[in-house]
């Protein structure tokens, strides 16, 4: 029996079914187009999580205070919030500590709003240094200049603003010398950032920057900071620098056990792996559900396939009668579950492909990400090949019950 | 040499301590072009037979050999391409392939044969025109009449040119007028081609086109002889 033939035996019996055919494929199809999804929009997501944490620079090594959260829902993270303070930036700037760091800038998260004249503005704003700003995302003020270190040792009432936050209070007018309020404070705007857009965790459009030491005393009235943001000379210094900013904190804070940290250190690399890691283990998971739906799907096909052989049980007789070998039998209902799930695939595939271009268009143009739409080819192969050997795995058990049929009790068969 | 060779040719159903004889001692010769009726009252074994001689079954004991050949020197591939080239089936229930237009059931045979696709169609349009159904080929079988089908039915039997045509009780399912049409084909290839054929029945008026019967009660050769006064399909066509 040629293969051509064969195949067109497998369509023509499969058309004469239309409405049954399809409905065996839709589980193979749904199950082919969410890997699909799955794997496409968990690309995409990576990829934007990624491009925004690269954007803090390779150099940059961030200090934490608390315990690394272990997961989620960890909440050992807030037992130590307040154990960073200015005692740790002493020694971290001392060189003999740490003899690579070229820069430290404590880092503060002052929640609330920014008003000029009538207009009121949501901004983020961090209490921190405008050098340290600068360097790691190097971006300048376009207009107006960078406070400096005599700003941050007077605790003086100065910011940087974003370009949004200086669009929404001042409009086209200049903004590099007003006051505006912050947290009903009176700063004066000494610098505007050109625009940027979303860099690291934050959009730099938004941000309103003001010295750290005047965030703390007048604005949150605290002694600790949020973050200590530092900087090692060059990326192939970041590893041993950890170790140096380890050391020294532990020593500050009189730990011996690093157990018993009270701190934990961030770098690109770490947080990269991190979340590279995350990502795979969720997409894993995701396509082994998947994969139970395919499984589900293949024994719906073979349901079908054995409704199908029994029906077709005199025309298997009248086949072998006149000729065709065991084999022959096996050949013609494997292709044609093999077609039923390929297809299945096929379909899957095109449209797991229109949903996740459709996701990255609306992430795109509605929400506003910087999302790329990646074409998961690896999940098409993978959908076609697995859509296929469903089907040759689902098809085998109804074809051998086909092709060991008796022919006499076959072609009784009413 | 004979074609069919019968020899003691025992069938018994079942094992161990019921067993049911359908077949007992059967031995007959079949040469070329010869034309045989089986007859018998149902369950006098002659399905059984035929099943058995058409290498669709296995004796339980004695011997059967077609072309000097038992089915035993056969693997099962070759039993089922012995089916192919060298036996043609014809049943009384058609068994063609619904949905399925004339010319591509009469292909049916050829698809298992591992002759070349491209000549399959010349091939099955010879058969189907000798058969009369030139204008019925792209005609379904749910669109034919009983007479036509079980002409569609014979073409099949006959597009690989077999060395013998079996068919078991073809016109069971016609009217009395189809049924003369289509022993009159029977009738025509066995004396203008000289085919041979082994026809199973259980008319009387049936057995009458054929040159020798062979008659079975209670799986046993109670006759075996020539049809003195044969029927011919012609004289009621007229």
């Amino acid at each position: 029996m040629n293969f051509r033939y064969t195949f067109k035996t497998a369509f023509t019996s499969l058309k004469a079914n239309k409405s049954r055919s399809s409905l065996t494929i839709l589980g193979i199809v749904i199950g082919i187009t969410a890997i699909m999804v799955i794997v496409s929009v968990g690309n995409g997501a990576e990829g934007l999580i990624l491009g925004e944490v690269s954007g803090m620079g390779a150099q940059t090594i961030v200090v934490r205070p608390g315990k690394e959260p272990k997961g989620p829902s960890d909440m050992a993270g807030t037992l130590y919030s307040d154990s960073l303070k200015a005692r740790d930036v002493a020694a971290l700037k001392k060189k003999s500590n740490v003899p690579y760091l070229i820069d430290v800038a404590p880092a503060l998260i002052v929640p609330g709003s920014v008003s000029y004249g009538g207009e009121t503005y949501i901004p983020t704003i961090f209490g921190w240094t405008a050098k340290m700003m600068s360097e790691m995302l190097n971006i300048y003020p376009a207009e107006g200049v960078n406070f400096g270190e005599n700003a941050i040792r007077d605790k003086a009432s100065v910011a940087i603003i974003g370009s949004k936050v200086k669009k929404e209070l001042f409009g086209a007018s200049d903004a590099v010398g007003k006051r505006i309020k912050i947290r009903n404070k009176k700063f004066r705007v000494v610098g505007v950032y050109p625009p940027r857009g979303q860099v690291a965790f934050f959009n730099v459009d938004e941000v309103v920057i003001i010295p750290y030491t005047t965030a703390q005393t007048y604005l949150l009235g605290i002694n600790y900071f949020n973050e200590i943001v530092t900087r090692a000379a060059s990326p192939s210094a970041v590893a041993r620098t950890v170790k140096d900013i380890e050391a020294t904190i532990r020593e500050t804070h009189g730990i011996t056990d690093p157990s018993d940290d009270d701190f934990f250190v961030v770098t690109q690399e770490g947080v990269v792996n991190q979340i590279k890691n995350i990502m795979g283990v969720l997409t894993a998971f995701l396509s082994a559900v998947v994969a139970i739906s395919l499984v589900v799907g293949g024994i719906g096909v073979m349901n079908i396939m054995l409704v199908s052989v029994t029906e077709r049980t005199r025309e298997i007789g009248l086949r072998k009668a006149i000729g065709a070998t065991d084999g022959d039998i096996l050949k013609q209902f494997l292709i044609e579950s093999v077609i039923l799930t390929a297809l299945g695939g096929f379909i899957g595939v095109a449209l797991g492909t229109f949903f996740s271009f459709l996701t990255s268009f609306v992430l795109t143009r509605f929400v506003g990400l910087d999302w790329s739409f990646s074409f998961p080819a690896v999940a098409m192969i993978m959908g076609l090949a697995v859509s296929a050997f469903v089907g040759l795995v689902f098809g085998i058990y109804p074809a051998h019950q086909a092709a060991k049929k008796n022919p006499i009790e076959a072609l009784r068969y009413e | 040499m004979a074609l069919i060779e019968v020899k003691n040719l025992e069938k018994i159903y079942g094992d161990g301590e019921v067993t049911t004889p359908a077949l007992r001692d059967i031995s007959f010769i079949v040469e070329p072009g010869e034309f045989i009726a089986v007859m018998g009252p149902s369950g006098s074994g002659k399905s059984t037979l035929l099943h058995i001689l058409g290498f669709l079954d296995r004796q339980t004991s004695g011997i059967y050999r077609f072309e000097g050949k038992t089915i035993d020197d056969y693997s099962k591939d070759e039993i089922a391409r012995t089916r192919n080239k060298k036996m043609g089936f014809v049943f009384q229930a058609f068994n063609l392939l619904a949905r399925t237009s004339v010319l591509e059931n009469v292909k049916l045979p050829l698809v298992y044969s591992g002759i070349k696709q491209t000549e399959w169609d010349a091939m099955a349009m010879e058969v189907i025109e000798s058969m009369g159904l030139t204008k019925r080929i792209k005609h379904e079988p749910s669109q034919l009449s009983g007479g036509e089908r079980q002409r569609v039915a014979i073409a099949r039997a006959l597009v690989n040119n077999p060395s013998v045509i079996f068919l078991d009780e073809p016109t069971g399912n016609l009217d009395s007028k189809s049924g003369r049409t289509v022993m009159e084909i029977i009738q025509k290839l066995s004396e203008e081609e000289k085919r041979t054929i082994i026809l199973i029945t259980h008319e009387n008026s049936t057995a009458e086109y054929a040159k020798r019967t062979i008659r079975l009660l209670d799986g046993r050769i109670v006759s075996d002889e020539k049809v003195a006064n044969r029927r011919d399909a012609r004289d009621f066509i007229k």
